[in-house]
């Protein structure tokens, strides 16, 4: 036994042996996504054309909210604090119903995301959409896909920089247009246009502008699919959301394995084979730069596009659509057990007439039952319910308001005459956008007299002229009798009500007295 | 040398350490991430260069800039104050009442009398300006020398036993002190100025003090004991006192009087604060009508 055979070996390595050492960091793959064609693409042209629309012209919508009211539909006015939309207005008071709207978003995005998948992502994500107003300006000026990566390995010349040049100034072009279009929410649009023309706009405004047309110009000409996969927190959201009933884009295992790029020679072979030509084609188009034939995965954001590449490569071997589908995780299963027959590997004939012939009639297929499910319906419910609820509140709210604040220092003031005087601020708002008279009041105070300072008082009522959507603040003074100035504090209320709109505000208040008023 | 573990259905390496049987995967960071991190680096070099950053003993350094927060401020209040300077011009060449009778200005003029209110006039008078034993209530209706908005004004310019030649003046003679009544005499008006406001004497004879009162208070404190503003004696018949209602306590004051002393603001603070002090004071609520109504 010699001494080496003496000493074990340990099972130790070091943390940074040449095996052990990765790349930290890891430089993007560039994507060169091919153009589609077919259902999917001709929807997202159609969704496409209809959320840019809305973002850049909701601002230039006129309403007219008569003359003591901005006449912009949709407006957040954050100088006055008020949010238009329509013929609805909210004072930050009522910014729960944007908290409401929120949380119907929310549940929105659970319940669409609970029947088919990352919807939001693939079609209506301002990334996902501005990456495909971009991808169309590439196109225009580079060519597709194959043009494109031969442009990239090209060396610069005359020809690279005139293109690159062009796309990057049209990119610009609409990054500013973006950024640009977003301020209008926040001033009157036409108003704003003119002063940001002729530089007399504010510092913020052009600042605004600049960062959003930063923002814009990076994410959707450079960062593109990054955005999506380090970014977004909500491809790792959707994981818990989905279950196996939601609609995902999938690559159909059970009819197109074992792939071939000779299917006749397969065939004839006596081999079986799937309907994947292994043409990558749903690769190509890929905008995430990912193989949907590896399966679900955190980067796809369910643009469909894979599935229009898929479908006319189908249509060109006269093969059936759907080889990549909308498809539920429980229907793919159902169908890969059919396809592996007896567990082994997937045999396409199994899922075929004949074998080769049209596909069986047994294959699950989306049922739309399937949509109907314990957890689409709560979301449904809960979804509906705030909506309901919002709605109600809304059509039901008091356009009038009082709040009360008692002086606390002093809490009361003895009069020359013994009686006590207590004084509030009352600050009514006028939430409506016409100018309208409220009569100001107190109730279950009885001996008491108001006062308001600077204001006429007749028969213990205050006239208010309330301007416009402003709040109007008062300095009402209470005053009690010596003979009535009897106890501690006595409760009663401060009214403000509008007859002819028929709209009333009560306050609760308390009138404070001297602790021992033995005089 | 063992490879790297790889993660069968991700490809990527594992760090190679497990928690239950849990693995960590080791993705690598995007590279832009690191760009990112220099760029917020150069950033904080930048910054640094031309902003105050890094600090010094008695202060920091100064910035390519030359920026510092007190200049801001500084800038800030010379808008304020030209953006305040068209009120403040109305102000001086308003009367009190022309003041009064216009909502703005009346409006601007109260909150910046409330702000001198706070840094002038509390330490006496109160945050609230509730006052307290010598030092009287603004809030309520009794004035020792006039409650309109004019007669406020002047109070607060000239004083009050100030130095200010305009000043407030009177003086209640010390009548125990310099032997001007006896004793008992003393008692019994304490007891008969008592009974002006309802309360009972606990000693004294009111009828005789009522004599006293006659011959001796009567002309500055009236008649019915209603005071009067002219000469800034208190009215004694109303539920307010200035000091005390306790019979020691009155017979201690008619004995060797305390007499309240109020600076004159008007050469502290100028012709414009003190309009907006009178008007933060009448907004109170006690203020009597103003001349113009009356």
């Amino acid at each position: 036994m010699s001494v080496q055979e003496s000493v074990d070996r340990l099972n130790a390595e070091a943390v940074n042996s040449a095996g052990r050492r990765g790349p930290l960091f890891a430089a993007r793959t560039k994507i060169h996504p091919k153009r589609a064609e077919g259902a999917f693409r001709r929807l997202k042209w159609i969704i496409m054309a209809v959320t840019l629309g809305i973002y850049y012209l909701t601002p230039w919508l006129r309403f007219d909210r008569g003359p003591h009211a901005p006449d912009q539909a949709v407006l957040v006015d954050l100088a006055s604090r008020r949010f238009y939309f329509f013929f609805i207005e909210i004072w930050p008071q009522e910014f729960f119903y944007v908290a409401g709207l929120l949380i119907m978003a929310g549940l929105g995005l659970f319940l669409v995301t609970s029947v088919a998948g990352r919807v939001w992502c693939g079609y209506t994500c301002p990334q996902t959409v501005w990456v495909d107003l971009f991808l169309v300006v590439e196109r225009f000026f580079e060519g597709d896909r194959n043009k494109r990566i031969a442009l990239d390995k090209a060396p610069l010349s005359f020809d690279k920089f005139t293109k690159r040049s062009a796309k990057y100034a049209v990119w610009l072009l609409i990054a500013v247009a973006t950024g640009g279009a977003w301020i209008f929410y926040f001033a009157d649009a036409p108003t704003l246009a003119r002063e940001v023309f002729t530089l007399q706009a504010a510092p913020v405004a052009y600042i605004t502008v600049a960062i959003l047309t930063a923002t814009t110009f990076i994410l959707g000409g450079f960062m593109r699919e990054q955005v999506c996969t380090y970014m977004c927190p909500w491809p790792r959201i959707q994981s818990a959301m989905l279950d196996e009933q939601s609609l995902t884009v999938t690559y159909n295992d059970w009819r197109g394995e074992p792939r071939s790029r000779h299917q006749k020679r397969a065939l004839a072979a006596g081999e079986s084979v799937g309907d994947c030509v292994d043409c990558n084609a749903c690769v190509a188009v890929c905008p995430q730069g990912i193989d949907i034939r590896d399966g679900q995965q955190m980067e796809c954001i369910t643009c469909a596009l894979c599935i229009d590449a898929c479908d006319s490569v189908m249509d060109k071997i006269g093969r059936d659509h759907g080889l990549i589908s909308y498809a539920t995780l429980a229907d793919y299963n159902t169908n890969m057990a059919i396809a592996r027959g007896d567990g082994g590997a997937i045999d396409p004939r199994n899922v075929r007439e004949n074998g080769t012939g049209p596909l069986k009639a047994g294959l699950a297929h989306f049922n739309w039952r399937h949509l109907v499910r314990p957890r689409t319906l709560i979301y449904l419910v809960l979804w509906s319910a705030i909506g309901v609820a919002m709605a109600y509140s809304l059509a039901t709210r008091q356009r009038l308001e009082t709040s009360v604040l008692h002086d606390r220092n002093p809490l009361y003031v003895r009069l020359s005459d013994g009686g006590i005087r207590n004084a509030y601020t009352v600050k009514v708002s006028n939430m409506t956008n016409q100018p309208r008279t409220v009569s100001l009041s107190i109730e279950d105070l009885p001996g008491a007299t108001i006062a308001l300072p600077g204001r006429t008082v007749v028969g213990n009522t205050a006239d208010i002229a309330l301007p416009p959507d402003q709040v109007e603040t008062l300095r009402l003074l209470v005053a009690l009798p010596p003979e009535a100035a009897k106890g501690e504090r006595l409760d009663f209320s401060i009214v403000a009500s509008d007859a002819t709109a028929g709209e009333t505000s009560r306050s609760a208040a308390v009138f404070e007295m001297p602790k021992e008023d033995g005089r | 040398m063992a490879d790297r573990e790889i993660d069968e259905l991700t490809g990527t390496p594992t760090t190679g350490h497990t928690w239950d049987g849990i693995k960590e995967l080791d993705t690598p960071m995007p590279r832009w991430w690191l760009w990112t991190f220099y760029a917020t680096i150069l950033f904080a070099l930048v910054y640094v260069i031309l902003y105050p950053a890094i600090p010094l003993v008695s202060r920091a350094t100064n910035g390519v800039l030359g920026w510092s927060s007190r200049d801001a401020v500084r800038t800030e209040i010379a808008t304020a104050q030209a953006a305040q300077a068209a009120y403040r011009d109305q102000i001086a060449n308003a009367s009190m009442d022309q003041i009064i009778a216009n909502p703005e200005l009346l409006q601007f003029a109260t909150r910046a009398g409330r702000s001198a209110f706070l840094v002038n006039c509390v330490q006496c008078h109160g945050s609230g300006a509730q006052g307290s034993v010598g030092y009287p209530n603004l809030q309520d209706d009794d004035w020792l020398w006039g409650g309109s908005p004019e007669q406020i004004r002047t109070t607060i310019a000239h004083g009050i036993r100030s130095e200010d030649p305009a000043t407030h003046m009177s003086v209640m003679p010390a009548f125990g002190h310099d032997g001007i009544l006896k004793q008992d005499q003393i008692v019994n008006v304490s007891a008969y100025v008592m009974t002006l406001s309802g309360l009972t004497p606990r000693f004294g004879v009111t009828s005789e003090g009522a004599t006293v009162f006659a011959d001796n208070c009567a002309s500055c404190h009236g008649v019915d004991g209603g005071g009067k503003q002219d000469v800034g004696a208190p009215s004694l018949k109303d539920a307010i006192w200035l000091r005390s209602p306790d019979q020691n306590a009155i017979i201690a004051q008619i004995n060797n009087p305390k007499m309240g002393v109020m600076p004159a603001w008007e050469p502290r603070l100028g012709p414009v604060a003190v309009k907006e002090l009178a008007a933060y004071v009448y907004s109170l609520g006690g203020g009597t009508a103003t001349a113009a109504s009356q």
